[in-house]
Formats: C-alpha cells, structure tokens, sequence
C-alpha cells in the first residue's frame, strides 16, 4: 500500500502517523472491483448500512427503555407515546430487524448462486455464517425486550430447547434464565447481550472486509480477474451505484415503517407478559420460521436419541451446515449460469426455504407434517446428497476467458475442465 | 413441578392446537375505517363521540392506562374540557408532609383512573372474568378494529342449537370459542351523543372502535403525514441518484 502524498497538510501530518487515509483512499476509493457486478452485490453494504441504522436507533432507544419485567412493556409504550419522534425510533428499529435479514438472506442466497463461498473465500463466507448466527442470536433477544406475550412466550419456548440436552439440558437452562423461570434475571441479561452483541456483529463485519478485500469481489461469471481490464475503481463506480440501491431499499423499508408498521409482527406482542396464560399459538418472528419448521420435523426418535433433541440438532444443523459448503460443493466452475443442472436445483431450495417458513408459520397438525418433514428432508439433501453429487456427474457449459471478453462480447468458450465445446 | 411446565411449555411448541379454536371463528367483515390506507386520518366527531361511549359504557370495566387524560386534546378537546373530564375521578397521592397519603382530584397530566384497584377486584365485580386493559386492543389482536367492531356487534340473543352455553356467559359469532364473559356493552340508545347523532349500535361500535384505535396509535397521523413527505423526498433522491449511476457508467458499458 503506497503512502499517497496528500495536499491537505493537516491530512498529510495524520496520514504519516496513522495511515487512516491511506487505507480508505485504498478500501474505498482505488479498491479494484469486477466490472461486471450485478444489483445482487449490492446487498452486502445494504446489510452494513442495516446495522449502523439498528445501532444508532437502539443505543437511543435504550436511553429510554427500562430492562424491568414491571416496566419494559409500559417503558416501550412510554416511548411510543411520550418520547419525541418515540414511535419512529422504535418502528425504524423493529422493521430494521426484518430488513437486516432479508437483506442478509437475499446476499446469502446470491453467495449460493454465483458460488462466492469457493476457494479463495471460504474463509469470508464462514465468517458470514457466523455474522448470521449473531444476527440471530441478537435479534432473539431483543424481541424479548418490549416483555409481550410473544416476547416471554418465544423466549420460554426457545431457552426450553436447551433441556433437550442429556444430563446438564435442565442446568444449563435454569444457568439461562438465571433462575428458575423466565423472569427478571432472564430479561436484565437478555437486555445486556442485545446491546453487546451487536457491536460484535460489527468487528465480525470489520473481519469480512478485511477477508473480502483479501480475496477480491467474486462476480456473475464467477471467473477470476484476469487483469485491469476486468476491474474498474469501486469510487465513483460503485459508490454510485450503492447509493442508488439504498434508496431504492430505503423507500421500501420506510414504506413498512410509516405505513404498515406492524405487518412482521405479531399482535400478541401488543398484550403484556402473562406467565399464567399461555396464548393458543407460539411463532417466533418470520425470519425464523424456516428453523422452527425444521425443530418440529423431527416427530421420531432415532435410537435412544429422542426426537425434542433430534429436533434442536437439526435446526442448529441447518445453518452449521454452511459452514462446510466449500468442501460439499466440489465442482471448479462457481456461477450457476454455467452450471445448468445445478441452476435449477438452486430455485427449488429457494422454493424450499420458502415453503419452510411457511411450514414453520403453520400449527404442526395434519398435511403441514409431512411436509414440513418433506421440506427438511430436502433442505438437507441439497448440501449433502446434491451438491457432492452434481459435482462429479454435472457438466458445466463453457466459461468466458475473461470478464473484458464477456462484457465485450468477444473471448473463446472454454469449459471448466478446459474444453473447448 | 419444574419439569411439568417445562415440558407444558414444551408440549405447547410442539403440538399447539390451539389456533384450531380460532380458526373455526366465522371471517371478520372488513368494515370501511377512514383511518385506514396511506391518507387515513381519523375524523375528530367521530373520536369525540367513541371517546363518550367508552366513557360512560365501556370505562365502568374496562381501563385504558396508556393514555393519560391530557391526551385527548389532541382529539379536539379544549384544555377546559379535559381537566372537567379528570376532576370527575379522584386517585391517590402522596405522602404530604405528615407522611400520609391522600386522595385528590385527577388532573390533565394523570393517567386514566382504572375502574378497578387491581386484577382481583376486576375480576371480582365480573363473574371471574377479566375485563382487559383497552389502550392497544386494536392492535392486540388479529384484524384489530375490524375484530372489536364483529365482537361489539356479533352477539346472539340465543346460542346456536345444540351449543351449550356455560352460566353466565354470553354468545358471540366473533369472540375465539363463543362464549364471552362479557355482556354485551352496546344497546340502542346506550348514550346521548352531544352532537346528536342517533345512537344505534353499529355507530356506537363504530365510534368507540374509531376511539380506541387512536389510542392505540395516537402517532399515526403524524406518522402518515411525516411519511408521504419521506417518500416523496426519497422517489426524488432516487431518481437522481439513478440519473447519476447511469451517467457515471456510461463509459463501462
Ligand atoms: C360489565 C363490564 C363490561 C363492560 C361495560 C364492557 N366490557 Fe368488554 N369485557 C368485559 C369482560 C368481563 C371481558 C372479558 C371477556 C372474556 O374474557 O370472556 C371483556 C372483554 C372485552 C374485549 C376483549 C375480547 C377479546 O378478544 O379478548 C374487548 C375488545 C372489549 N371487552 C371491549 C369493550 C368495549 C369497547 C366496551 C364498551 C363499549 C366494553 N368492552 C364494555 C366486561 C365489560
Ligand atoms: C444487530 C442489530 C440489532 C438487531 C437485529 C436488533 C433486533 C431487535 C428486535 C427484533 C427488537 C424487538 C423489537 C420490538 O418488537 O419492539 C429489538 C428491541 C430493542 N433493541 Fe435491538 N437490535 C439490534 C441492535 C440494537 C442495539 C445496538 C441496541 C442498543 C444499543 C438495541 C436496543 C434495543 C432496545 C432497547 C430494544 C427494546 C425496545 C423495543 O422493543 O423497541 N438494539 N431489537
């Protein structure tokens, strides 16, 4: 990284001691980017902008919230009502939630698709899969907070599974809740660790930079850069162009935030905690239906396992599973556009997602079983049984011979296993 | 002990049946609210006269402790209005400086005086039952004002044949299992509008639904407001910023 000679000499007096300007001009000035990145790589700082905005908004909603099973629910009123510009701070927060993970689900999926957790990014997409499970993590957490009946019902259920564990599963639980139930304790360290966490989610989003920036941006071809012709400075390119896509996100997280606050949540939270009266259907937040979906599965033992721990094993196991998907998926070529067979597997476990979730939203009763057991059945099969697979007996379709070449229009056909076809 | 409600809790995730009771609830009509939609507002007549019904009907059992007597001149009530309101209700304060409590007369800043000290006594005076707390109750339930207007207007003189009423109780097409222990609150002529207005059961239930859904969300008009000038700043931001991105660009592709 050369020291660039910078005019402004207070810049250049800083810059000789600390090179912060330096690193910026060279992260997000110069940073040589694929000139060929679609609107699905603006996704990632869409999530990095999410989190700054959870950040803000929670530090401030904090100043007002009181982590008290007496008064949380009455203080989130009181902020609704009494706090100025109370109600935008929440309902920025709130839908800021699911905004964080839909932004984060549709940049995964995109990862999926273009293969950008290959060699040489594993490292950069296991360090997402974590950033994911702390996503979770806080935001489980933090929909305890406004202490409704979802809120001590979710957080009852979810710290519940933790006694699936043989032996210590009924310690570690009582060690959670601080007690002997869901109370106070519970809440004051809930309310701890989702103003803790995020500030890690942040140094883990600091590591995926790092690791990003050390590899270089995959793209649509999912073929290395060749050379500068490939590339084109991230400033004013792609500045631009991520600047234009928050704005465009932000009519739509706004929308939800001035004009349907409430359509994620749901109106069970709007009744405060009542540990005597259980309500008639328990669902966690929407972006979790798809792992509630999978912990239901499971209706059988297996062995002398028990089908509750079968159930939380497989939920963990979903999102752990990623974690490995460098070495499930063995095939040399990354973008599924010449990947044809393995293209349309993709869309069927988008399909499947989906259709998890909304096995997930549904009591587990009749056709919603098998299906939900249907649904698991292939999640799991698409990265153990289908992705080893297509590597060995799919046939890619030829590559570009470079990114200029296939913007341009002109560059050979060579396949994967460097066949001209 | 522990363990059996774990295991309830448990039991509840796992196999949670209750969502079939709701189910065989009838479908809500959808009622046409003027607060509904990205330009609803709500109409300060109709909040004024919502705001006398559950006064003088709904407001014997039921509280509503999120609002605070002060609150409603943002509903059209003058500041003179308000304090009459509160002077009719007397709450606790104190210790003065004997050390004793004492009771004074409500003011503009106290919050709605409960009509009971506490959940016992509620229940107490209702037959077991307990009258909820109606300051989110429209948001607090599936289909918000269109559930509390079915409820308020969907009860049954007689029970269906063949259903088998407890003692005491009261049938209503809308209410999750029938059988609420609620009477029903709304009669023809239950109140004598101030402004005239004929007080039928449906505009009662249409009134106090219109009031009880500003106290649930006394933020939305502003938040309605603020958002349409959001919006239109933003399409426009957008706009631009498109024009930039495709200037910019224009010599890659
Ligand atoms: C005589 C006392 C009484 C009066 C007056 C009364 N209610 Fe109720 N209300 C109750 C009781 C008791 C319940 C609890 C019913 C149950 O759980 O079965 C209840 C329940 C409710 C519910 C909750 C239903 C649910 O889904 O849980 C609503 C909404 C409601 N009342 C609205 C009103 C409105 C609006 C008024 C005024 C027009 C009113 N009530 C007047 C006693 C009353
Ligand atoms: C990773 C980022 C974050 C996520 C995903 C997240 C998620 C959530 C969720 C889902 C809720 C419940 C919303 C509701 O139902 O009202 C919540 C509430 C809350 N959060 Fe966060 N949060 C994040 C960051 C933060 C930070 C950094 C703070 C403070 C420093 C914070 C403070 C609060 C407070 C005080 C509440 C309770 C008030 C309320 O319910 O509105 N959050 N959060």
């Amino acid at each position: 990284m050369d020291a660039k000679t910078w005019k402004n000499p207070i810049i250049a007096w800083v810059d000789k001691r600390l090179p912060i300007f330096t690193m910026m001009q060279h992260d997000l000035v110069d940073y040589p980017t694929p000139r060929n990145l679609n609107y699905w790589w603006n996704f990632g700082s869409l999530a990095g902008i999410v989190l700054v905005i959870m950040i803000a908004t929670g530090v401030v909603l904090a100043m007002h919230y009181t982590p008290h099973t007496q008064h949380a629910f009455e203080s989130v009123e009181r902020i609704m009502r009494d706090v100025n510009y109370g109600w935008l701070l929440r309902y920025l927060h709130m839908n800021g939630a699911s905004m964080f993970f839909i932004v984060v689900y549709i940049h995964m999926f995109r990862g999926l698709y273009y293969g950008s957790y290959k060699a040489p990014r594993e490292l950069l997409w296991q360090i997402g899969v974590i950033i994911l499970l702390a996503m979770m993590a806080t935001a489980f957490m933090g929909y305890v907070l406004p202490w409704g009946q979802m809120s001590y019902w979710g957080a009852k259920v979810i710290t519940n599974l933790f006694s699936a564990i043989p032996l210590v599963g009924d310690a570690i639980v009582t060690w959670l809740w601080g007690g002997f139930a869901v109370d106070n304790p519970t809440l004051n360290r809930f309310f701890a660790l989702h103003y803790l966490l995020p500030f890690l989610l942040f140094a883990l989003v600091f590591l995926h930079l790092v690791a990003l920036h050390t590899s270089k941006s995959n793209n649509p071809l999912g073929i290395d850069v060749k050379g500068p012709q490939d590339t084109i400075p991230f400033t004013p390119y792609y500045t631009v162009k991520d600047m234009f896509g928050l704005g465009a996100f932000l009519i739509f997280y706004l929308a939800f935030v001035f004009f349907a606050p409430n359509f994620f949540g749901e109106p069970d939270n709007y009744i405060k905690a009542n540990p005597m009266q259980t309500p008639p259907h328990i669902v966690p937040e929407w972006y979790f239906l798809p792992f509630y979906a999978i912990l239901r599965a499971i209706t059988f033992d297996i062995l002398f396992i028990p089908a509750k721990l079968l159930g939380v094993i497989a939920m963990f196991a979903a999102v752990l599973v990623l974690l490995f998907l460098p070495w499930l998926d063995r095939s040399a070529v990354r973008s599924a556009r010449f990947r044809p067979i393995y293209k349309q597997v993709f869309w069927l476990f988008v399909a499947d997602c989906i259709l998890l979730g909304v096995v997930g939203g549904h009591p587990p009763e009749g056709v919603w079983v098998p299906l939900g057991q249907a649904a698991t059945a292939f999640y799991f099969a698409f990265f153990l049984v289908i992705m080893p697979l297509l590597s060995f007996i799919e046939r890619p379709r030829p590559l570009p011979s470079s990114i200029s070449a296939a913007v341009t229009g002109k560059g050979v056909g060579i396949s994967a296993h460097g066949v001209a076809e | 002990m522990k363990r059996k409600t774990l295991a309830a809790a448990f039991a509840t995730l796992l196999f949670t049946t209750g969502a079939a009771v709701a189910s065989e609830a009838p479908k809500l009509p959808a009622q046409s609210w003027s607060f509904s939609g990205t330009f609803g507002t709500f109409g300060r007549p109709d909040l004024q006269r919502g705001f006398q019904v559950y006064k003088q009907i709904c407001s014997s059992c039921h509280a509503a402790h999120l609002l605070a007597y002060r609150n409603l001149t943002d509903i059209g009530f003058t500041p003179q209005q308000v304090t009459d309101f509160a002077a009719d209700f007397e709450v606790e304060d104190g210790p003065n400086d004997e050390g004793e409590m004492f009771t004074r007369k409500a003011v503009a800043a106290d919050r709605f005086v409960k009509p009971f000290p506490n959940e016992a006594a509620a229940r107490a005076a209702n037959n077991g039952a307990y009258p909820p707390d109606l300051s989110l109750m429209t948001k607090a339930r599936v289909g918000g004002p269109d559930y509390v207007y079915a409820l308020l207007t969907g009860y049954k003189e007689e029970p269906p044949a063949g259903f088998a009423l407890m003692e005491g109780m009261h049938y209503n097409e809308y209410f999750p299992g029938h059988q609420v222990a609620m009477a029903p609150p709304l009669s023809e002529g239950g109140v004598d509008y101030a402004d005239g207005t004929t007080a039928t059961v449906e505009q009662m239930a249409k009134d106090v639904v219109t009031f009880l859904s500003w106290a649930a969300e006394p933020e939305m008009e502003v938040r309605k407001r603020l958002g349409v000038k959001v919006m239109i700043f933003l399409v426009a931001l957008t706009a631009l910023l498109f024009a930039l991105k495709r200037k910019i660009w224009s010599d890659v592709h």
